[in-house]
């Protein structure tokens, strides 16, 4: 990629800055940007942000790195853009293909908070996106009966921490729609797309990653893309996908995570993890921004000729437990990674599955290294974080069990 | 008018512009005064003619709180004192100390934004004017909201004023439905206490309610349902074999036998599937609404229906406010029978019941009395008529009672008095009421009564006994519909419970084992 035309020519225009600097752009060297920007934002000062050690820092990982993405990024193919925009795109794009699509929650009309939804009232009027009162379970259940309607309703709550309201709708309702009615009526029509995980000064309500409560819910599918690029597939294939979807969206890679998109309409596959980076001692498992922090943590650890192979589940729920179960018994290793907290979370049920599934090629325990057990806090959220270095900690001592 | 006592009081106003009496006794050196206080008088009373005469400020059957505006108007005009400002403050200055109030209603064609009697403001939601009174507005009206009623005790029609006529063949087909009703929750019920069913719950005493709705509706009208309504859909058509089927969980269930009894759902019928968690059914209905309004077609709307104690839920605020906002042609329809199992509304709302709760929301509401069909007729009509014209939510509140238990799950002699409950049984009867008001039209007789009441008993019966007969569903039906299309997950679970039940058969009801 990096002797590539298009290359070159974003470098000047578009790009993550730090300080005044313009970083090579694409799929490789985004996760260290994305790294710098948000560790910067919480205030540690371990990398110095200044141009030339970032621009070494990435040309160096540049060359640990395969491919993150799928070939069509890999070539180049599409338009660098960010994450709120190709979430933008998407939905752009379900909107114009679907007449009977809607888009709706707080504040999406002007373009919502985290500009996902900039151009969608303008261009396909105020009657299929439009705000809503305050009220989650209102959101929820109105998308609910527009979806039962045979409407495809995407419907956003503005930030995951807020979505419990409309717990009773998702679990109770939406999730046994098409179950308790015999398959007579059903809610697949409906998409509920949320922002979710830390952002450097989230505190308690800002930061919060509530995967693991709707992974626990038959008849709903959980989906987190890790960047732009996937989270345009990922989100069209849940709109259309018909078996109603919470999508979380790491809303720290919004702005930051910057990648090749292609502009036109695709989807990627729901319930299908992809193996971004291929190894052999250890298989490191996670979905969204944290694989960010993985990834640096796989560099680090080849470092010390460790091969780490790294998977990102993309669908929580219904999970590939084909793809991980491959990898683990290639590699005979485990570790799980992610922001909730430990107890409970989504880890847990990938330890256990895999556990059944591969007990005796397993070398050493399978690790997760995840949030405490604490709501998540303001001041002490990097203490709180699991860090790239939690990560290489981890992978060690589970190569050298 | 519609209303006599606008009239009266119209005149009182015009009365007193017409005079000059209250001019003439200011003082001499106040002419500036006395010059603002004709601008203003003249004003104001325009204002609050307008306002009365406005269709908003009095609804039919909802009287509104009383302002000063009303009371005022009514007191005597006073030489000194104009009667329709506030009285009291000048009876208590002097007139050297007035100061120019502010009238009471606004309205944006009297603005003069030259005027310094104007003190209104633009706030964001619109314009509103000042006062320096500082009152409350009262927790209660003075008066509850009368309820709409057309049918006295006796089945006498006490008004002669019908929105829709109702005609013969429809009215002795309600009351069918309404006896078919009955009938049928009676030998489901027993059906229950005789072990045969898990669980039931009767819609005694609301059969007005259920029918004289479902009535009213057309059949692509779609329904929400909170679990007390199923004559909505025996009136559509559910044949008592469906009904059955459901409460037995057979394969003949378009449910799959998935849920407890009386969780009745029908795709043919338009009636989305019921659920147990109450009032969840309320904002998808307004979902459903807005997908109803896309269409564009203005031909059909959605009903929703809930009980007393779905307002007091969460949903129940959400579904009216999202009603109102996103204008979706909306009926909700609650059956306010006096009780949430054991709580009765005094410890459910201190409102006057659940139709005052509409304009909260900025929604037109009317109260009815739920046990007279007829009158419950009209009004879900006229709702429908307006929601659909209009595109816009109508609340409606059937005042009634729950004769039955809560469910076969409760004993409600534990909370309230037989006595009660007999008196609502017999002497309020929605279906001896209609009985009455039909047999005095010669629509019907005894004869007829008798006749009918013994075929509904055989139909009922039969079709319990054929439901109770019919199989239960495949067991694969367990794993099935969790999603569009069966996970590798679901699809190994399968495999496993296979397993068990070949290891261990007596575990298991012998359902058609198809797994």
């Amino acid at each position: 990629m990096g002797s590539n035309q298009n290359q070159t020519k974003v470098t000047g225009r578009v790009g993550i800055g730090i300080a005044g600097a313009r970083l090579p752009l694409g799929s490789r060297a985004f996760w260290t940007a994305t790294k710098l920007l948000l560790v910067s934002a919480r205030g540690f000062s371990s990398c110095p942000s200044s141009s030339s050690s970032s621009s070494s820092s990435s040309s160096s990982s540049c060359a640990s790195y395969s491919s993150l993405s799928t070939p069509a990024a890999a070539s180049g193919e599409g338009k660098p853009i960010n994450l709120f925009t190709a979430i933008n795109q998407a939905l752009h794009i379900a909107l114009d293909t679907d007449p009977r699509s809607f888009v709706f929650g707080e504040d999406v009309g002007f373009g919502g908070v985290f500009r996902c939804t900039i151009g969608l009232a303008e261009r396909f009027g105020k009657h299929r996106v439009f705000n809503t009162p305050l009220c989650e379970q209102g959101i929820v259940g109105f998308g609910i009966g527009l979806a039962a309607m045979g409407n495809r309703a995407i419907a956003e709550i503005q930030f995951a921490d807020y979505i419990y309201p409309a717990f009773d709708q998702i679990v109770n309702e939406a999730a046994k729609f098409r179950y308790r009615s015999g398959n007579q009526f059903n809610c697949g029509g409906l998409t509920v797309r949320a922002p979710y995980g830390a952002v450097g000064h989230g505190g308690h309500y800002h930061s919060q990653s509530p995967e693991a409560f709707f992974c626990h819910v038959p008849g709903i599918k959980v989906v987190i893309p890790r960047s732009p690029q996937q989270a345009k597939g990922l989100l069209l294939s849940c709109i259309r996908d018909p078996n109603p979807v919470v999508f979380f969206e790491p809303k720290a890679l919004y702005r930051v995570a910057v990648e090749n998109v292609p502009e036109d309409d695709y989807m990627l596959p729901l319930s299908e993890a992809e193996v971004i980076k291929e190894g052999s001692d250890i298989t490191l498992v996670g979905w969204g921004a944290q694989l960010g922090v993985m990834e640096e943590a796989c560099a680090e650890a080849e470092k010390e000729g460790i091969s780490c192979e790294l998977i990102d589940l993309r669908t929580l729920l219904p999970w590939d437990k084909e793809t991980v179960e491959a990898s683990v018994r290639k590699t005979g290793r485990l570790l799980i990674s992610h922001e909730a907290p430990i107890t409970g979370g989504f880890g847990a049920e990938i330890a256990a599955s895999i556990v059944e599934r591969c007990f005796l090629r397993l070398e050493a325990p399978i690790a997760r290294v995840c949030g405490y057990d604490t709501p998540f806090p303001l001041v002490f959220e990097p203490f709180y974080l699991p860090t790239k270095n939690k990560v290489v900690d981890a992978i060690k001592a589970t190569v050298n069990y | 008018t519609r209303n006599p006592k606008k009239g009266e009081t119209c005149c009182a106003l015009f009365s007193l512009l017409e005079s000059s009496v209250f001019i003439v006794n200011c003082h001499p050196q106040h002419l500036l005064l006395r010059e603002k206080m004709a601008v203003w008088l003249r004003r104001s009373s325009r204002n609050i003619i307008k306002h009365l005469m406005s269709p908003n400020y009095c609804h039919n059957n909802i009287t509104t709180k009383t302002t000063t505006a009303v009371s005022l108007l009514s007191q005597e005009a006073d030489v000194v004192s104009p009667v329709f400002c506030v009285g009291r403050r000048f009876e208590s200055t002097k007139a050297a100390e007035i100061r120019i109030e502010p009238q009471f209603y606004s309205s944006e064609e009297d603005e003069d934004p030259d005027d310094l009697l104007n003190q209104g403001m633009d706030f964001p939601g619109g314009n509103v004017t000042f006062t320096s009174e500082m009152s409350f507005i009262g927790e209660h009206s003075d008066k509850r909201v009368p309820c709409y009623r057309l049918l006295n005790d006796n089945g006498e029609i006490v008004s002669d004023k019908i929105y829709q006529q109702v005609s013969q063949d429809l009215a002795t087909r309600m009351y069918h439905g309404m006896m078919t009703l009955q009938v049928m929750d009676t030998f489901l019920y027993e059906a229950q206490r005789q072990g045969r069913i898990s669980f039931y719950m009767t819609s005694h005493g609301e059969e007005a309610i259920n029918i004289g709705s479902a009535a009213a509706l057309s059949y692509n009208d779609i329904i929400f349902s909170q679990y007390r309504e199923p004559g909505v859909l025996l009136w559509r058509g559910f044949t008592l074999q469906e009904f059955a089927n459901q409460c037995f969980g057979n394969k003949a269930d378009t449910g799959k036998g998935r849920q407890m009894p009386i969780h009745y759902g029908s795709n043919k019928h338009n009636f989305f599937t019921i659920s147990s968690p109450i009032a969840t059914q309320l904002p998808q209905a307004v979902g459903a609404a807005y997908s109803v309004k896309m269409d564009n077609k203005k031909d059909s709307c959605v009903v929703a229906f809930m009980g007393d104690g779905c307002t007091s839920e969460g949903d129940f605020h959400a579904g009216m406010n999202f009603a109102a906002v996103m204008e979706v042609p909306i009926v909700f329809i609650c059956r306010n029978n006096g009780w949430a199992i054991s709580t009765p509304v005094s410890d459910q709302f201190r409102s006057d019941g659940v139709v005052v709760k509409g304009p909260a929301y900025g929604i037109q509401s009317i109260r009815v009395d739920g046990n007279d069909a007829l009158a419950v007729y009209q009004v879900v009509r006229a709702a429908r008529d307006i929601a659909i014209s209009e595109q816009k939510p109508i609340l409606v509140e059937a005042l009634t009672y729950r004769v039955g238990h809560h469910s076969t799950s409760d004993d409600s002699t534990k909370y309230r008095s037989s006595d009660e409950i007999k008196h609502w049984k017999m002497a309020k009867s929605p279906i001896s009421r209609f009985r009455k008001w039909i047999e005095k039209n010669s629509w019907w007789d005894e004869e007829r009564e008798s006749e009918v009441q013994s075929t509904i008993k055989q139909e009922v019966i039969q079709a319990i006994q054929v439901a109770e007969r019919m199989e239960k569903p495949p067991s694969s039906e367990l794993f099935t519909d969790v999603y569009d299309q069966p996970t590798n997950d679901l699809q190994e679970q399968q495999m496993s419970l296979r397993e068990t039940i070949k290891r261990h058969p007596k575990d298991y009801p012998s359902f058609t084992c198809s797994l």
